[in-house]
């Protein structure tokens, strides 16, 4: 195998493969920027996957399979951000610690989105999802072309998800008050910004996020359904966002390392490695922890709230 | 000056408080798993029923609970020894596996070994390399400052792959490749590493006893030792524990120690007590279970003790209802998610000054007259800073 | 928020009461300010001051009473009322996002900068501007928060507070992180803007009180105690007024009776958080017998060294020796084992471990001695005794030793802490800002331990940020400056003024350090 042919196979596996984390980290990215870190993602995807696979599955006689991908869609975002919200009030309003709340809403998420897919669907089941959307013009671009612009729309979304989040965190007022209310939530306070309202908006964004992603996975990407069709990916989506500094640009780049990292099992198949299929499946979590440990320093730029209930009647 | 009158008044209220957090909290999560039992066309009540009462039928049923029980009083005191250490450990599943294939390698490679040796070697193998395994996320953490949370979920997936891989390659039952059907599984375990049936007919094992042994001692370790004193300090304040000349650092690395080590030796008695052999889910989920077992049993050996037995019962029903009434097994992970949920809800009331200090209020202004004025109202004498 | 231009002739809070978990921290509290007066709120710390005006601010809600503006009754629900009606607050723990800008910070608090997407920060920065000339503050509109130095940043929180549109002005402690000089500054400043401006001042500091207010009202534990004219009263008439009776805080009477040198700092190096030199080249060496004050506003290296003592943070380079030890580089056990004793800034969190019970606590640091310990097992009856000894000879309050240390006043923790590091019988002794926060009752019974110890022969290092504490109690005062010392005085011949030129790098000879 030539070179070119190598990067290029990378690349074609590893662009759309990164989408979903890309979706799911960046909705992380608003939740720890406001100063609460959600490990429930795992379970928000899950439930995302899941319900985005209903429609398209149980009413394709009834619907076009246009209309049922878009519905699938959105009901995806609208439980994603309504699970954002329940973890909102367990750790906002019931001030429980967010690390131990989030596993108990992955394990909510993942055994209710197992349980339905059990008694409604039964088997493994495939749906034919949404399409590629070749980019007229730009497609036909040599080398690049393919890999770049014949994506799935969702997967175009996500990439201009990047540019838009910038603008909003660091050019609205909005975004202004989420980074506010992650370094000092007692001084955004007493400029009379609700530090409350704002984290629980940013967690319903971060939330329909992750549902997005994981309705990314079911109909975009595997175009089905599986109990094990998140995989951990929310969890490296949290672990993403430590990793690209809580910025777009580095969750970018973190997204398309990691992604690499997974489509290295299903390389080595068409590169006909012999490389064992385990190690191969273990790469991206082994690479969490590497980045992790790397990245010891990043500690200084984290929203320094993060992770810290707030408590306005606390005397200080 | 406080009448007779008026602290049983405030007994009252107090007790008042604490009844309605754990009803609202048992509330929420059993509120949680009827609906979405009714989703599925289920009637909540009925399952219920039937996983609290059906297993203590028969004898058999009663001894699976038990069965279930060992591990999960195993895993939860190692859970308990890490959050009290200040280190969350959810890696307790990944670290079963690897202590489960350490002892299957051991027994394996040494089958002529007569039993009063091979079977504590086995165990105790189980136990180290399940240490070993959490001891990765302790110096991660304790070195790198690396989020022991994700660290020990990525090293669950590893473990798997681990796990998988060796069952499937090396240590596969040769058999199964040459005339099974390719079941990843080793061979039996020789004799001399099966832990002993307790009831002739059941499969509750000596694991229990191995369990509930732990447990006295685990109490002794946490608050009768200088290393359960330290463990505990780092885990409550360690910048206070670090000003007092504690290894901070340390005090993790040990504890991942223990709690991986727990894990492991649930594993080894998971094989070496029922299965006798590795197999692939062998593990089923213990990890986590054991989690909201430690929690709901306060992170305190003698109630993990009792929340073993309860989550053994759930557990349990929870197959029977599977089996019975068509209830996917998943419903037991949307059970302890909601479990979880309510109880660190709970907990958080339970901690928070102003809440209770709102509520109580709230309540005594229906029956009292004006508040009396305390005899201290600064900061500086009888309060919370 | 919207900001009203209608001037406030009148504010009265009336029988304003607030309680949190078993305090009461205002009692019917009642008072007045009028229009273009300085009133100054005199308390103690925790007489409730700052509570006060918090409620004032909208960020606590009263549970009894009322607030009048111009005569009507208003409610303030948050801080965005409260800045509708022209009341701004300067805290005295800076209320600025440390990652953001100046602009940005002033722009996050005023609506009149945010639209639905856009976020106006030119606009913010001509406002800046308008202020910053109207009222003689300079600011860089441009620069980040955490890059200011303490005193320009009290100038931006002043700045952005006067950009909200402020009539009406609270400032609490103002001076707490200033030089004598920096505060007569401000204090001048104040009295030019009281003509259009109203202003309530917070302090515990006498001085002051008398130099800028008008009138005073004094609240001691939670109540109104006086409410006059300021030029009516004596700072001792107001000391006795918050205290409750005749202040008499302990004295060294200094006699020169120090022995040999104990502790040896020489040439210490260590770096700050950000990676600059915090303490670069300090030298000082301590007597037997000696409290040595170290003087300075915070911000210094004082964080620095006190680390570097307790074993918390590496030095760069240097040497610290005990006696004939080199503690340079240890770490905080073998520190400890050395014979030092530390008292540390934050009594809740590092002096003791909040849930763990007061006898465990009196162990913290000795828990594996042979006393108080068989094999690898703790010796339960032995900490007992140990407990109910210290908690007698030093009346710590409480209901039992298997109390949680948490649980108890700040006076009865830093006795907890002191009754430990005593028990121990320390060579040297660091104790940092050991009285703050805590009343004349409690730091009268750490003052007596502390020149006790003396007494003894230990070696104290006295950190703190009260001038008066340590003037009173030091033999020797050393001032620290960037760093390092910059004069090492006799305690007799220092004066708050002199002290407080070096505290500001002021040569002596006339240079600048």
């Amino acid at each position: 195998m030539n070179p070119v042919d190598l990067v290029l196979n990378i690349l074609t596996i590893g662009v759309p493969f990164s989408v979903a984390l890309l979706l799911a980290s960046t909705g992380e990215m608003f939740n720890q920027r406001a100063g609460i870190f959600n490990l429930g993602c795992e379970g928000i995807m899950a439930m995302g996957a899941f319900l985005a696979f209903l429609p398209p599955y149980f009413l394709k006689d009834v619907l076009s399979p246009d209309t049922a991908n878009l519905l699938g869609l959105m009901i995806a975002v609208f439980a994603g951000a309504l699970l954002g919200i329940l973890f909102a009030v367990v750790t906002i309003l019931f001030r429980a610690p967010q690390g131990i709340s989030g596993i108990g809403l992955q394990m909510l998420g993942v055994g209710i989105a197992g349980t339905l897919f059990r008694h409604f669907v039964g088997g493994v089941t495939g749906v034919p999802g949404i399409a590629n959307f070749p980019i007229p013009g730009l497609s036909k671009i040599s080398f690049l072309g393919p890999v770049l612009f014949d994506l799935n729309p969702v997967a175009y979304f996500a990439f201009l998800l990047v540019p838009i989040s910038w603008f909003v965190l660091f050019k609205t007022p909005w975004g202004l008050r989420v980074r506010a209310v992650g370094t000092h939530p007692r001084a955004a306070d007493t400029m009379g910004i609700n530090v409350a309202r704002v984290r629980f908006q940013a967690l319903a964004l971060g939330g329909a996020f992750a549902g997005l992603a994981g309705a990314y996975l079911s109909l975009c990407q595997a175009k089905m359904f599986a109990d094990d069709l998140v995989a951990g990916r929310g969890f490296i989506a949290v672990a993403l966002v430590y990793f690209g500094r809580w910025h777009p640009l580095g969750i970018l780049g973190g997204s398309l390392l990691f992604s690499i990292a997974q489509s290295f099992q299903l390389s080595v198949q068409v590169w006909g490695i012999d490389f064992p299929y385990e190690f191969a499946v273990m790469l991206p979590y082994v690479l969490v922890i590497v980045v992790l440990a790397l990245a010891r320093k990043s500690n200084k730029r984290s929203p320094a709230a993060l992770g810290k209930p707030y408590d306005r009647e606390k005397r200080v | 000056m406080k009448t007779e009158r008026t602290s049983t008044l405030k007994f009252a209220r107090e007790s008042a408080y604490f009844t309605l957090i754990v009803l609202g909290a048992i509330v929420a999560a059993v509120g949680i798993g009827a609906f979405v039992l009714k989703l599925i066309g289920v009637n909540p009540i009925d399952v219920y029923l039937v996983i609290l009462t059906e297993p203590l039928k028969d004898i058999y049923g009663i001894t699976e609970i038990l069965v279930r029980t060992s591990p999960l009083i195993l895993i939860a005191l190692g859970i308990a020894i890490a959050f009290r250490s200040g280190i969350l450990n959810i890696g307790a599943e990944g670290q079963m596996q690897i202590g489960i294939i350490s002892a299957a390698a051991i027994a394996l490679a040494f089958p002529e070994l007569p039993k009063p040796i091979l079977l504590p070697m086995v165990l105790i193998i189980g136990a180290i390399g399940g240490a070993l395994w959490g001891g990765i996320a302790g110096y991660l953490k304790a070195r790198m400052g690396v989020n022991e949370i994700l660290s020990t979920v990525m090293l669950n997936y590893i473990a798997a792959q681990v796990y998988g891989f060796l069952l499937r390659g090396p240590m596969i039952d040769p058999e199964e490749l040459t005339v099974g059907s390719g079941t990843p599984q080793t061979i039996r375990l020789p004799r001399a590493a099966w832990l002993d049936r307790l009831i002739p007919g059941t499969r509750l094992h000596a694991g229990l006893i191995i369990a509930l042994v732990m447990a006295v001692l685990v109490y002794l370790l946490l608050w009768r030792t200088t290393t359960g004193f330290r463990l505990r300090a780092s885990g409550a304040e360690p910048r206070a524990a670090r000003f007092a000349g504690i290894h901070v650092e340390r005090s993790l690395i040990i504890a991942m120690l223990f709690s991986g080590g727990f894990a492991g030796l649930a594993g080894a008695i998971e094989l070496t007590g029922v299965h006798r052999r590795a197999i692939e889910s062998i593990s089923s989920g213990y990890g986590f279970s054991g989690i909201v077992v430690a929690l709901f049993g306060g992170l305190h050996p003698a109630f993990i003790v009792p929340s073993a037995i309860f989550f053994g019962l759930l557990l349990i029903g929870a197959d029977m209802t599977q089996r019975a009434m068509a209830v996917p097994a998943n419903m037991v992970l949307v059970l302890q998610g909601a479990i979880i949920l309510s109880i660190v809800s709970a907990q958080s009331f339970f901690k928070d000054p102003y809440a209770k200090d709102k509520f109580l209020r709230r309540l005594s202004s229906i029956h009292l007259p004006r508040q009396k004025k305390k005899n201290a109202p600064t900061s500086d004498r009888g309060g919370k800073r | 928020m919207q900001t009203s231009k209608a001037q406030i002739s009148s504010l009265r809070l009336e029988g304003v009461t607030k309680r949190f978990p078993g305090i009461l921290a205002c009692d019917h509290v009642s008072i007045e300010v009028k229009a273009g007066q300085i009133l100054a709120l005199v308390g103690e710390n925790g007489a409730g001051k700052s509570t006060l005006m918090n409620i004032l601010m909208g960020l606590y809600q009263p549970d009894e009473g009322r607030i009048l503006i111009n005569g009507h009754e208003t409610r303030f629900r948050s801080p965005n009322d409260a800045y509708a009606c022209g009341i701004g607050m300067v805290h005295q723990h800076f209320m600025l996002v440390p990652n953001l800008t100046v602009t940005e910070n002033v722009a996050l608090g005023s609506k009149d900068f945010q639209s639905f997407l856009k976020l106006d920060l030119k606009g913010a920065r001509h406002r800046i501007a308008e202020v910053s000339e109207r009222y003689g503050l300079p600011v860089q509109p441009d620069a980040y928060v955490d890059q200011l130095s303490v005193g320009e940043q009290q100038r931006v929180e002043l700045v952005k507070t006067l950009c909200f549109g402020t009539r009406f002005l609270i400032l609490d402690e103002p001076t707490s992180a200033l030089t004598p000089q920096e505060t007569d500054e401000l204090i001048s400043l104040l009295k030019r803007m009281s003509g259009d401006i109203s202003i309530i001042f917070i302090s515990h500091k006498l001085n002051e009180v008398k130099a800028l207010s008008d009138t005073v009202t004094v609240l001691r534990r939670g109540s109104v105690v006086y409410r006059g004219e300021t030029k009516d009263n004596s700072s001792q008439e107001l000391a006795a007024l918050m205290t409750g009776h005749e202040v008499n805080l302990p004295h060294n009477a200094c006699e020169d009776g120090c022995g040999n040198v104990l502790v040896s700092i020489k040439d210490l190096k260590v770096k700050s958080d950000r990676g600059n030199l915090a303490v670069d080249g300090l030298s000082l060496d301590i007597r037997s017998g000696e409290i040595l004050g170290l003087a300075g506003v915070s911000g210094n290296g004082q964080r620095e060294l006190a680390d570097v003592l307790a074993g918390l943070r590496k030095a760069v380079s240097g040497s610290i020796m005990l006696e004939e030890i080199n503690v340079f580089g240890k770490s905080p056990r073998e520190i400890i084992d050395a014979g030092f004793g530390y008292i540390p800034e934050d009594r809740h969190d590092e002096g003791i471990v909040p849930t763990f019970s007061i006898r465990e606590n009196l162990i913290l640091k000795d828990f594996a001695t042979p006393r108080f310990r068989i094999g690898p097992f703790l010796r339960l009856k032995e900490s007992e005794k140990n407990a109910e000894d210290l908690v007698r000879r030093f009346d710590v309050r409480c209901s039992s030793q298997e109390t949680a240390a948490g649980s108890l006043s700040g006076g009865n923790i830093q006795k907890v802490i002191l009754a430990r590091e005593l028990a121990r019988q320390p060579k040297a002794l660091v104790s940092v800002y050991p009285t703050r926060g805590l009343d004349m009752g409690a730091s009268e019974f750490i003052h007596t331990k502390l020149l006790e110890l003396r007494t003894s022969g230990v070696a104290i290092l006295l950190i703190s940020e009260e001038l008066e504490e340590i003037m009173n109690l030091s033999d020797r005062i050393a001032v620290i400056y960037k760093g390092r010392i910059v004069k090492i005085l006799k305690s007799s011949e220092a004066t708050r003024a002199r002290l407080g030129l070096l505290m500001a790098g002021v040569q002596e000879d006339g240079g600048v350090a």
